[in-house]
């Protein structure tokens, strides 16, 4: 099934929808949002993006092999979880850079965490829609 | 510390995931991670015996707000336990498991397995056990259903709607729990709800909680789903299941039965031993109506919770001790049958005792790894499973419950029987006419198989020649858990 509204449509809310998944992340350390729902954005962008032009394009648009994007949001989620033991402190111990960046202020190992939790979910639910679109 | 025997299954199964398609690299990982399990179980083990119960708090958050790891001399040991079972069962499984069931992540599966026991063995938090138990219910069903047979299917699906129903009956009564005192830490619960009167809605959650445990545990009446999926999953996975998931359950129990709920546990005394006792009774008689061998071993698994129950049941520091030295010790024991009976399905492509026969002419080796750790599981002298039950039964003499020691050495009995019978049938009696011609195993593939069976055989053998300095270590471990004050104290620094 091929649809002309959706295939158009997709071109402009894949881009759209990546930013606004980008902005949820960043939005979630003080205020509702982060990496889970932002992840799941970019799963669904993807899927989107899959339901138009079929499978093996969404694959290709991903670039990525979904797993590997699992793998590599565990490994975030690991080392900001790490780092702090480097310092003396139990492991997960939260550190804030205590110069604030632009946009997000006070940034710290959470914000890495938020970025493997992200990472993981929008991995997990690629590998999840891609093998379900294959069958 | 506390934190590296989570850091390094989960480090490990990270790897295996970057490297999924390198089936040689998580081979090698797994085999390295289980053996560094080991030690750092090990190492934690003369820490505690050192120290006294050491704890950790994730975050820095201090308890009871953030979540707390914990080490006592029981957790520990069985750490050393996961560690060692870790480590016999990944290396059978390079020779057991095909190469499909591997490159369907079989290796990081194992390590998330070992991951969520660990993480149940010292989370001091008992929400957090909740999430640990989920790990290992994900892990493990991956595991059962990995290959996708359709038998296979059949056995994980009645895994899964069981232990679903037990971890919403777990929910459940923590849910509850938290509404009642305020608080999910469990050094904080026990001081808590000393103070609490005992009745309405205490006893229901401590009811709950016990279902919940039960149901993991395959303790009467809810054990029904184990045999239902023991035999169906490869043998290294099914041994890993019964030498570690169902005493994830029986630790629970004693942990939070000792700690949060001691006066639930002198209340319920008779309801514990009687679901003891019938655990070993019908367990025992499920067993010797199996003409199957894999399925016999797993009504045998679920004949042997009982013994672990009652040394909770009768609640004095010898059954403890005897509880703990005999969940060590029917670990290795029931994992080299289990083993065993792997590499005996392998060489005859059979495990029905009717199709089974004549092995000993050709392989006395393997039918002493069978008769030893069949005789030290049945409880006969110089080997390990006699300690552990004589520990039980002088417990049981010494609280009068005389009908609980006769069940248990009735069940002795039983049990010598049904693993004896099956042992002539594999071993002694002429090979039946239909039997198939035996398969040939290359060398490497024979050792990967045997090391591990023999290590296990032996470790259970040794534990019965010398049983005296692991039960010293378990007697201070049941004390220390009748004694809940030094776990109070590690956890939230003073004891107010």
């Amino acid at each position: 099934m091929h649809s002309v509204i959706l295939a158009t449509a997709i071109r402009l809310l894949l881009p759209l929808m990546l930013l606004f998944s980008l902005f949820l992340l960043l939005r979630g350390h003080n205020e509702p949002g982060g990496g889970f729902v932002g992840g799941l954005v970019v799963a669904a962008a993807f899927a989107l993006y899959t339901l138009a032009h079929g499978e093996k394009e969404g694959r290709r648009m991903l670039r990525v092999d979904p797993l590997r994007l699992v793998a590599s949001g565990l490994l975030v989620a690991l080392v900001s979880g790490l780092l702090p033991l480097l310092v003396g402190l139990p492991f997960l111990t939260a550190l804030w850079s205590s110069v604030p960046a632009p946009v997000i202020g006070h940034a710290g190992t959470p914000l890495l965490f938020d970025l493997g939790v992200y990472l993981l979910v929008a991995g997990m639910s690629l590998l999840i829609i891609f093998t379900l679109m294959e069958e | 510390m506390l934190f590296l025997p989570l850091l390094i299954p989960l480090a490990t199964a990270i790897a295996g995931l970057l490297a999924w398609n390198r089936r040689k690299l998580q081979r090698l990982l797994g085999v390295c991670s289980s053996a560094a399990l080991l030690i750092v179980g090990l190492m934690l083990l003369a820490t505690v015996q050192q120290q006294g119960v050491i704890s950790a708090q994730a975050g820095n958050w201090p308890a009871p707000f953030g979540i707390t790891l914990v080490a006592d001399l029981l957790s520990s040991l069985l750490i050393v336990a996961t560690g060692l079972m870790g480590l016999c069962v990944t290396v059978y499984s390079l020779a057991d498991t095909d190469t499909r069931q591997e490159s369907l992540g079989y290796h990081p599966l194992l390590q998330v397995l070992l991951l969520g026991i660990c993480g149940s063995f010292l989370t001091g938090d008992l929400f957090n056990l909740y999430v640990w138990f989920e790990v290992m219910l994900i892990a493990s069903f991956v595991l059962l259903a990995l290959g996708g047979q359709r038998e296979q299917m059949e056995g994980a699906i009645k895994y899964v709607a069981l232990n679903l129903i037990a971890s919403a009956l777990l929910l459940a009564g923590i849910g509850l729990l938290y509404g009642v005192t305020g608080t999910l830490n469990m050094a904080h619960l026990a001081i808590r709800l000393q103070s609490m009167p005992h009745t309405g809605t205490i006893p229901v959650i401590a009811a709950l909680l016990f279902c919940a445990f039960s149901i993991k545990a395959a303790v009467f009446p809810f054990y029904f789903w184990l045999p239902a999926s023991y035999h169906t999953p490869p043998i290294a996975v099914i041994t890993i299941f019964s030498a570690l998931l169902s005493k994830v359950g029986i630790y629970v129990l004693i942990r939070v039965f000792t700690l949060i709920f001691p006066q639930e546990t002198l209340a319920g005394q008779p309801l514990i031993l009687a679901a003891a006792g019938l655990t070993m009774l019908l367990g025992a008689l499920g067993a010797v109506a199996q003409p199957e061998l894999r399925r016999m071993l797993a009504f045998c698994v679920v004949s042997q919770i009982g013994y672990l129950l009652m040394g909770l049941g009768l609640f004095t520091a010898l059954a403890l001790s005897g509880s703990i030295f005999f969940m060590l010790h029917i670990m290795a024991a029931k994992s080299a049958l289990f083993l065993t009976t792997g590499v005996v399905a392998r060489l005859t492509g059979s495990s029905s005792l009717a199709e089974l026969g004549g092995l000993y002419r050709r392989y006395p080796l393997l039918a002493a790894l069978f008769l030893v750790p069949a005789l030290s599981v049945a409880g006969i002298p110089p080997l390990s499973g006699f300690w552990g039950k004589l520990a039980l039964i002088q417990a049981g003499l010494q609280s009068g419950q005389y009908l609980m020691v006769a069940v248990a050495l009735g069940v002795s009995v039983l049990t010598l029987y049904y693993l004896t019978n099956a042992w002539i049938h594999i071993y002694w009696k002429p090979a039946p006419e239909t039997a198939a011609k035996l398969q040939y195993l290359p060398p490497h593939r024979r050792h990967q198989l045997l090391a591990p069976t023999l290590l296990l055989a032996l470790f259970s053998l040794v534990l019965g020649l010398l049983p005296e300095p692991l039960f010293r270590l378990c007697h201070s471990a049941a004390e220390q858990i009748l004694n809940p004050s030094s776990y109070i104290t590690a956890v939230l620094g003073t004891l107010p």
